[in-house]
């Protein structure tokens, strides 16, 4: 039985009020407000965390392929589906791609997972998009930032495969070339009419035929679209009750999460169906996917790490239209401090910055970071043991840093004294000045530090735990 | 091999700190070198051998060299964090005591106020491990701990901004000389919770010289030479955030090169008349009163709350020059600058701000993220 074993959503902490962007150009305002990746996050760092959800206690080294989807990965050339399976610690012998260049890669990344889990395999489908509308446009108001991840095999399934289905079709409604810096949409109704349309009605309807179902027959579908009109106009006449059988697309509250869209709303749809429930996923890009699962009884007891509905609740409204263009880098700023980054260290160093391991003492039996040649305690000179430290911990001592140049100050510096032992030197995010204090519970979140000489800067911070 | 009563200080120089937009390194080096000469009443020529502690306003021998046209003998550059000033007084010591030379220049600078550099910039050099941190994030993280530990607030740290402000009023050479309320401190735009702009010192330009002899040619110099009782330095771990044990609520550096002058002096704390330690920041001085021994642990806050770090205070003096808070750190010349100071106080010549009979002085300089202690034992008999 192939199908779901596990699932994982990121929704970035910021969101973005669209009248702070309609208020900005002096336009109309598309009303509610959208998730917005802070700076130190991107398409990586929110599949990423995701990822790390998702995966939970597995063992990292059972997965088989890490497919990692987007339309904004950090880089033009190098592969984004490495660094997920580094930070996760799966080991070297797994195939790793990325699906890109098509709004429909989440879900084309979901299908390619399922028939290879065909084959007995463990593998994990994450998506992040940060996708970026021009500034003045209402695209700028309509993107919304965030994450998903799927861990799909043939074991302990929580929704088995019933069947899938894809149509793919030339068609110029949104895109991005090299040159552009944003997406650009063709102007007026042309793209919802002759393509989103017409391509979720034709991946629907031919996906319930060959499963020999129809419409009432659905429990919830997680459909893609760009916005909740246009999933009621793309659905109408297709015999779906919208309210009833239609996960709403958090249009209001995240905005159009690109790639990862049908992943987010597929996680809150299985959070909350029922066994038996017969849900539907479909993503749309250059025509459609879409895939068919029956919930098993797995998933009574099934426990999500963090549910995407206690994401959309726990949020910081950023009212300063200027910080998401810094964000963004729609506004540069030259900092005063140079920054050397290499990647010969990233990779000297990879296994304490990515998986996040420290070194245990055989002597004095210390946990540390980093992973010191000669024991910081003790002196013991023969080596540390290699030990993958705790994500959660207690903060030990703290300064919020107003000198440190940032896009989002001030930078809190933060000690952190981690669980069953280890002691890390991070960056505080994901929480005000004001909340912190010494003691407070933290767990590890994983973000891009710093950029420099065209290198994304990965690392873990610390945020408050839920 | 013990230091004491081996090495004497013959002559000081200081040029003036502060915002010296119109002085270069060079201008700095050259005032305070000849402040130093004409202290000792020696001619350049006699210099046998010298030590220049500098952060990263140069590199080299030639730092010194150059402007001071000192050619063709032995020059060394030092550095050792913030304490590189001292730490080059102290291997000129080492050197003078070795017999090798006789007498010997020590100086140290910094040139900070040419670049726009806000501050000491960020150091170590991995591209994610400690990325951002600042000099006064590392002391603002020890603030916080001594806070949670000893139940205090900021109006504890404003108190070392009030004295040393008040004593940099009566030095003329300081760069802030201007007296500051504990309002204005605990109220100034923080710059690094808890510690605000007041409870940091300045980013300044300054160069400060000592010329040290064999201590038994001394007295053909001058009939009051300082001997160099003790110095001592140590170096722990500049990753300490990362240490498990560390507590940070003091700096072993501290203890440590403090402990190995008073042994090498034959004291203790309760010998010394007056100190010159590194307020870098207002919460590194209440630290400093419990590693140098002022003081017992967690009492530093009432030590200067209570005024007995005050120039007439009753107890030992701290930084009656104003310290680094109202002097000015220019980084390489802090160290060198406090044995000039401690010394105007030994031969009486310190002043409004004169600690009355003063006979035992010490500096103590601190470097990195209070990872290098820097201790010097000063006496004038």
């Amino acid at each position: 039985m192939v199908g779901i074993v596990s699932y994982g959503s990121y929704i970035p902490s910021y969101r973005l009020p669209r009248d702070v962007i309609a208020k900005e150009w002096d336009g109309p305002s598309l009303g509610g407000e959208r998730a917005l990746a802070s700076f130190d996050e991107d398409s990586l760092t929110l599949a990423m965390n995701a990822s790390i959800d998702a995966l939970g206690d597995r063992n990292p080294k059972a997965v088989a392929g890490i497919f990692f989807a987007s339309t904004t990965s950090p880089y033009r050339e190098k592969q984004a589906a490495a660094t997920v399976a580094t930070v996760l610690d799966t080991g070297k012998e797994l195939r790793t791609m990325d699906f890109s260049d098509s709004l429909r890669a989440g879900t084309s990344a979901l299908l390619t997972a399922l028939d290879l889990a065909k084959a007995g395999e463990l593998l994990l489908v994450c998506a992040g998009d940060a996708r970026m509308g021009e500034p003045d446009t209402l695209q700028e108001q309509n993107y919304g930032d965030a994450g998903g991840a799927l861990v799909i095999g043939s074991e302990n399934v929580i929704a088995e495969l019933v069947g899938t289905h894809t149509v793919s079709q030339e068609f110029l409604g949104t895109w991005r070339t090299e040159e552009q810096d944003y997406l650009k949409s063709f102007p007026g109704g042309f793209e919802n009419k002759f393509g989103y349309n017409r391509f979720i009605a034709e991946t629907v309807q031919g996906l319930l035929q060959k499963c020999h179902l129809e419409a009432k027959d659905i429990a919830n579908a997680a459909i893609a679209a760009p916005s909740q009109k246009a999933l009621r106009g793309a659905l109408r006449g297709l015999g779906f009750d919208m309210k009833s059988q239609v996960q709403e697309t958090f249009w209001n509250t995240v905005g159009d999460a690109g790639t990862a869209q049908p992943l987010v709303l597929l996680a809150a749809v299985l959070e909350r169906a029922q066994p038996g429930d017969l849900i539907l996923v479909a993503g749309y890009g250059d025509g459609g996917d879409a895939a068919l699962f029956r919930a098993t009884d797995g998933i009574a007891s099934f426990q999500v790490a963090r549910s995407v509905y206690s994401q959309i609740e726990v949020k910081r409204t950023l009212q300063s239209y200027g910080k998401y263009a810094r964000f963004r880098k729609l506004i540069r700023k030259d900092y005063a401090t140079e920054d050397e980054s290499t990647p010969v260290v990233l990779l000297r160093d990879q296994k304490q910055i990515l998986p996040l391991y420290g070194g245990k003492c055989p002597a004095c039996g210390v946990i540390q970071f980093p992973i010191h040649r000669i024991c910081t305690e003790c002196g013991h000179r023969d080596g540390l043991e290699e030990i993958k430290l705790s994500r959660r911990g207690t903060l030990f001592t703290f300064t919020n840093d107003y000198l440190t140049e940032t896009p989002d100050p001030p930078t809190t510096h933060a000690v952190v004294d981690l669980e069953g032992g280890g002691r890390v030197f991070v960056q505080l995010t994901d929480c005000e000045a004001e909340r912190v204090e010494i003691g407070m519970p933290l767990e590890l979140t994983f973000r891009k530090y710093h950029e420099g000489y065209g290198i994304k800067n990965y690392f873990w911070k610390a945020r408050p735990a839920e | 091999m013990n230091i004491r009563d081996k090495v004497a200080v013959i002559g000081a120089g200081c040029s003036k700190f502060g915002e010296n937009y119109d002085k270069s390194a060079e201008d700095m080096i050259v005032e305070a070198a000849h402040d130093a000469y004409t202290d000792a009443r020696i001619d350049p020529s006699q210099i046998q051998a010298a030590w220049v502690g500098t952060l990263s306003s140069a590199s080299a021998g030639n730092a010194l060299a150059d402007p001071l046209k000192l050619f063709n003998i032995p020059i060394t550059r030092v550095e050792n964090y913030c304490a590189s000033g001292m730490d080059a007084f102290r291997n000129a010591c080492m050197a003078v005591a070795s017999g090798m030379y006789d007498v010997v220049l020590a100086l140290g600078f910094e040139k900070l106020r040419d670049s726009g550099q806000r501050g000491l910039g960020t150091f170590g050099d991995h591209p994610v491990v400690g990325y951002g941190t600042t000099a006064p994030s590392l002391f603002a993280m020890a603030a916080n701990r001594y806070f949670e530990t000893y139940g205090i607030d900021k109006t504890a740290l404003a108190k070392v901004a009030i004295k040393n402000h008040h004593n940099g009023t009566m030095s003329p050479k300081a760069h802030f000389r201007m007296e500051v309320s504990e309002d204005q401190v605990v109220n100034a735009p923080l710059i690094c919770s808890p510690l605000g702009l007041l409870d940091c010192c300045p980013t300044t330009d300054g160069a400060a010289a000592v010329i040290i002899c064999k201590e038994e040619l001394a007295r053909s110099f001058r009939a009051d030479p300082v001997k160099v009782k003790g110095v001592g330095l140590s170096v722990t771990s500049g990753e300490p955030y990362m240490k498990p044990s560390f507590a940070y609520t003091g700096f072993p550096a501290t203890a440590q090169a403090a402990q190995s002058a008073y042994e090498q002096a034959g004291m203790t704390a309760k010998d010394i008349d007056l100190v010159e330690c590194h307020d870098c920041f207002t919460i590194t001085e209440i630290l400093n009163y419990e590693d140098l021994g002022l003081c017992e642990k967690g009492e530093g806050w009432r030590y200067v709350a209570e005024g007995r770090a005050n120039i007439d205070g009753g107890a030992v003096p701290v930084n009656p020059s104003g310290g680094l808070k109202s002097f000015g750190h220019p980084i390489g010349a802090t160290g060198i600058r406090m044995i000039y100071e401690v010394s105007q106080h030994l031969w009486g010549k310190a002043g409004d701000r004169q600690v009355k009979d003063a006979e035992v002085g010490l500096a103590h300089n601190l470097g990195g993220p209070g990872s290098v202690g820097c201790v010097t034992i000063l006496a004038n008999s």
